[in-house]
């Protein structure tokens, strides 16, 4: 019994990490419908501009994740107004072709200059230590702080959504650009931002995916098919949602892990699959 | 104020508008009237901006906005209601009014300023825009458009689809509307109630103006001639 809830607890806390993952993508597809393909090349990407302070400033891996999290927000921005506006039209296609280029190039240029060499970031005690809950189950320091930043980001984000005035122009937006217009909302800047605050938000995940295990510039993927399965669980365009997938996803991968080595991300796979043929609209959909 | 010369638009290879001039005096109402497909609706998609492949001259306010993408017409003071209200599905009423301030014109229509004059709209301010019955979320379009300040607010079919006595309301406050010193564009294809608001008609059939003059000029037989193109005896 205690073994099972220390098996959930440790699933509940890595759906913390895929939350991280999840939210930028599930923005994007919910404000404009794009596809991110190049979303998990993006996180290595902001894993590999945090590696730059940590080597040569010897900054500390957390402190870090904050001019990434800027940079990664200016080069979303910046992508969204210089191309992928570009492509946006009533084929959704075009801007996911344009996104699987810039996943191609991210991931060649990232091998160029840096192999593929896997690296990691050190964060020393943190990384290892754990608090006890009681009887044998105990949960690491640094999975816990995973998860509290993805409440919090999750919290930030849907607040963002639902209180401010860019985020009523980002839902405005989403469910008549043309309409917007009228209103004088440009869809090319909220597009913009949508993409910008996915990178930001892809960024923190990047780090600490960097200091959770090791990257290499082939690790994008991976990333990219959790966020996207996190998504797809929780339903399309609903924040609280795709968090509560990216912990199913979590505590799937755990359970499968407890009954068979390499068993872990079969098991979520599987789950992400039951979901597709039983509730393709994903189990928190927001009906809209 | 409003001045329309030669004004074509196309939707690809369809021509929608032949050559409208179009006359709008500060302070006015004036309504279009004619039959589905006459361009009405196209008409007001090209002031506002909404039709890129159009020619022709559009001044307002003798500025040339013919070029100008929708967000920049508005910011100039011209607000369009359209057809089918197009509120924000996933907005709440308060927020569908809200989006329409976005624009940042200052001026007297405020969340309160709406709320006086649809008092039923303040008690469902926190409810999707969606759940209203259609009068009221014509309300909620005819609010929003409101609520960018606009020198003229254009109104596409707000009566399509409405009970009598909600038409009734509604086109009740078109009065109050101009005494804050606004001008109006009302598309109506009810024939009477258009000739009762409006102090000046324009008849349109198969994008050309048919006829245009003062309601208390014109006889229903020129009207009905102008609308459904047939030769009075």
């Amino acid at each position: 019994m205690l073994e099972a809830t220390d098996t959930i607890i440790q699933g509940l806390l890595l759906g913390g990490l895929y939350a991280l993952f999840a939210i930028g993508l599930s923005i994007t597809y919910g404000v404009m419908r794009l596809v991110n393909i190049a979303h998990g090349d993006f996180l290595v990407l902001a894993a590999y501009l945090a590696l730059w302070p940590v080597t040569n400033l010897e900054m500390h891996p957390f402190v870090a994740i904050l001019p990434v999290v800027v940079l990664m927000f200016c080069l979303g921005y910046t992508l969204q107004r210089v191309v992928l506006n570009r492509t946006m039209g009533p084929n959704f296609l075009a801007p996911m072709l344009a996104t699987f280029g810039m996943s191609i190039i991210l991931r060649n240029g990232l091998q160029q200059i840096y192999h593929s060499d896997s690296r990691s970031f050190d964060i020393g005690a943190v990384g290892a230590d754990s608090i006890h809950l009681g009887g044998t189950i105990a949960v690491g320091e640094f999975p816990l702080i995973v998860f509290v930043v993805a409440v919090i980001l999750t919290f930030a984000t849907s607040l963002l959504f639902s209180n401010t005035r860019i985020g009523i122009a980002l839902r405005a937006t989403s469910d008549d650009a043309e309409t917007a217009g009228l209103m004088g909302i440009r869809a090319n800047r909220t597009y913009a931002i949508a993409l910008g605050l996915s990178f930001a938000l892809l960024a923190v995940g990047g780090v600490f995916a960097g200091i959770r295990t090791t990257f290499t510039p082939e690790s994008g993927p991976a990333s990219l098919l959790y966020a996207f399965e996190a998504v797809v669980i929780g339903g399309m365009g609903s924040l609280w949602g795709t968090f509560a997938g990216a912990v199913i996803l979590g505590i799937a991968q755990g359970v499968g892990a407890k009954l068979g080595a390499g068993f872990g991300v079969l098991a979520g796979h599987l789950v992400f699959l039951a979901v597709l043929a039983f509730k393709p609209t994903g189990l928190f959909e927001r009906s809209r | 104020m409003l001045q329309v010369r030669n004004l074509v638009a196309r939707y690809g290879e369809f021509q929608a508008l032949f050559g409208i001039d179009f006359d709008l005096k500060q302070g006015s109402i004036v309504a279009l009237i004619g039959a589905n497909g006459a361009g009405k609706s196209t008409f007001l998609k090209s002031i506002a901006g909404q039709m890129p492949n159009k020619s022709g001259e559009i001044r307002f306010n003798s500025e040339e906005i013919s070029s100008l993408p929708p967000d920049r017409i508005v910011r100039d003071g011209i607000s369009l209601v359209p057809e089918g209200r197009r509120l924000f599905r996933s907005l709440s009423v308060e927020e569908n009014l809200k989006v329409g301030s976005f624009a940042g014109r200052e001026g007297r229509w405020t969340l309160e300023a709406i709320y006086t004059l649809f008092p039923q709209l303040k008690d469902k301010r926190h409810v999707p825009a969606t759940a209203l019955s259609g009068g009221q979320q014509q309300m909620v379009a005819l609010g929003r458009g409101l609520m960018s300040n606009p020198d003229l607010l254009m109104c596409d079919e707000v009566s399509l689809g409405l009970s009598p006595s909600v038409i009734k309301d509604i086109y009740m406050v078109f009065p109050q509307i101009r005494a804050e010193g606004l001008s109006l564009v009302v598309v109506e294809q009810d024939i009477d109630a258009a000739l009762r608001i409006s102090d000046y008609l324009y008849c349109f059939m198969h994008g050309k103006v048919t006829l245009h003059g003062a309601p208390s000029e014109l006889t229903k037989e020129q009207i009905s001639a102008a609308y459904f193109g047939l030769e009075t005896a």
